[in-house]
């Protein structure tokens, strides 16, 4: 397959294990990963909803920011509440540009003397210059590059951490803690990207491949591709960077408002102060002229990024277009998100993507397509 | 049976060819979510794209791969997309083509240049 063995692809800490595994590799934001494994995106997408999944997710950037005044500071890059977040506590984010634009989506976490973030691995050398020139000398900004990233997913994912250390049981949902798992320090969070309970686990290179080995030796435990993790973000009702977000889309047309803690809104006692805060504070406010939704195709046919959305069968120009799709395997449907006028995205309205030069319909439909299982 | 470069199968009885994919492509597409099958009377022309299958992973196209009219589809495999990975080479074939000259057929792979091709 192509890429394969390109030589300028980076190796993930757990290339061997991935290729032990049978996992098909390829070329994915510069490194080889696995796309799937002999089990395929099918089945390793019901198995994470039914039982748990382990990701290998090293690729994404794992950053350091300390210093004083680090939350402060922070909050002059994004939209959300830093200073207020409790220690042991992660929070959704996203970098924003000055035209309110997204310029990466991420986690944060209160780690007592530092705030640890976990950015996309496409954006994570431009996020590092942005930390950089953004933040004060006084922050430093640490790429952490000597610790690979598991997820463990699925209603399984706290009866299976537990064998391994009890007190990850007691974590509630984007909880963070260090615990020892396996012999090794592991900075661990109750969270992930599936829509299922789970952890995001950042453990020392050296102990990731005997952590993994430990997990994947419980029978409940199946390896998990790039393929599945996409699926099951979809079905989410999850942004996947570069698609479904970009410097172009707004957190309000995303629908991302949740995010923005009210203290940062108009109104609140640290109110804008970050990139685009105009924009985006008067889109809280007042709306935003298009919106993304999920949307799910009438017919069998998958719909999947690209295809443009009309309002009607015949005619017109196009109003939208699909940002993510394919086939959702819980659903047991082809399901899609994309963007649309804000005042056609209600659920049940009909839409119409155009499918090789054919006009199929879409239904509007609420996001998440599966409920999330969160321990909250 | 037959083989295209495609990764298509075809089998000649009288003047009837049937066409399928391989076990090879099958797996290499993943698991099959949808098929679009072509009306049945189509005259189709070699190197028509006919079918559409989409896996989990992506979207791709069946072309045909002799002259002729389409005569039978197979609306089991548009009801159970997943019959394609079960058995390619049997139950899930995809349609028929009635052709004038079987010349077509008899000049694609056998089963050893085939094997050799995906080796």
């Amino acid at each position: 397959m192509a890429g394969a063995t390109d030589s300028d692809l980076k190796q993930l800490p757990l290339h061997d294990l991935h290729v032990e595994l049978g996992g098909k590799m390829v070329p994915f934001a510069g490194y080889a990963m696995a796309v799937q494994y002999p089990m395929g995106v099918m089945k390793e997408h019901q198995h994470c909803r039914a039982s748990a999944g382990l990701f290998d997710v090293s690729h994404m950037g794992q950053v350091v920011l300390r210093g004083g005044g680090v939350a402060l500071a922070l909050e002059t890059l994004i939209p959300q509440d830093v200073a207020g977040l409790p220690e042991g506590r992660q929070r959704y984010g996203f970098f924003t540009n000055e035209q309110g634009g997204l310029l990466d989506d991420l986690m944060f976490a209160n780690r007592g003397d530092h705030i640890f973030m976990v950015v996309n691995a496409a954006c994570k050398a431009a996020d590092l210059a942005h930390l950089r020139a953004g933040l004060p000398d006084a922050v430093q900004v640490d790429e952490i590059t000597d610790r690979a990233l598991l997820a463990l997913q699925g209603p399984m994912a706290e009866s299976v951490l537990a064998t391994l250390n009890p007190a990850v049981a007691e974590m509630a949902f984007m909880d963070v803690a260090t615990l020892d798992l396996n012999g090794a320090e592991a900075w661990i969070s109750r969270s992930g990207y599936t829509g299922e309970d789970g952890y995001e686990i950042s453990v020392p290179k050296d102990a990731a491949d005997a952590l993994a080995r430990a997990l994947l030796a419980d029978d409940r435990v199946a390896p998990i591709g790039l393929g599945a993790r996409d699926s099951l973000r979809l079905e989410g009702g999850l942004c996947l960077y570069g698609h479904d977000i970009n410097t172009a889309t707004t957190p309000v047309e995303a629908g991302l408002n949740w995010a923005i803690q009210k203290i940062r809104r108009s109104g609140g006692a640290r109110a804008g102060g970050f990139p685009g805060a105009d924009v985006i504070l008067d889109q809280l406010a007042n709306g935003a002229a298009c919106k993304r939704v999920g949307l799910r195709p009438q017919g069998r046919a998958p719909m999947r990024e690209g295809v443009e959305v009309f309002a009607a069968p015949e005619g017109g120009d196009p109003i939208g277009r699909i940002t993510s799709g394919g086939f959702g395997p819980t659903v047991e449907g082809p399901v899609a998100m994309g963007y649309i006028p804000a005042d056609m995205a209600a659920p049940d309205i009909t839409v119409y993507g155009e499918l090789r030069g054919k006009r199929l319909p879409l239904t509007v439909a609420k996001l998440p397509f599966t409920p999330a299982n969160f321990k909250r | 049976m037959k083989f295209t470069e495609d990764h298509e199968w075809l089998s000649l009885d009288g003047d009837i060819v049937t066409v399928g994919i391989t076990e090879h492509a099958a797996t290499a597409l993943g698991d099959v979510v949808f098929v679009e099958l072509p009306e049945v009377g189509t005259m189709v022309s070699k190197g028509d794209e006919i079918v559409v299958i989409e896996s989990v992973k992506a979207a791709s196209d069946i072309t045909a791969p002799v002259d002729g009219e389409i005569i039978e589809v197979n609306e089991a495999i548009v009801d159970a997309p997943s019959k394609v990975n079960e058995d390619p080479l049997g139950d899930a074939w995809f349609f028929k083509v009635k052709v004038d000259d079987a010349g077509d057929y008899n000049a694609y792979l056998d089963e050893d240049a085939y094997a050799d091709l995906i080796g």
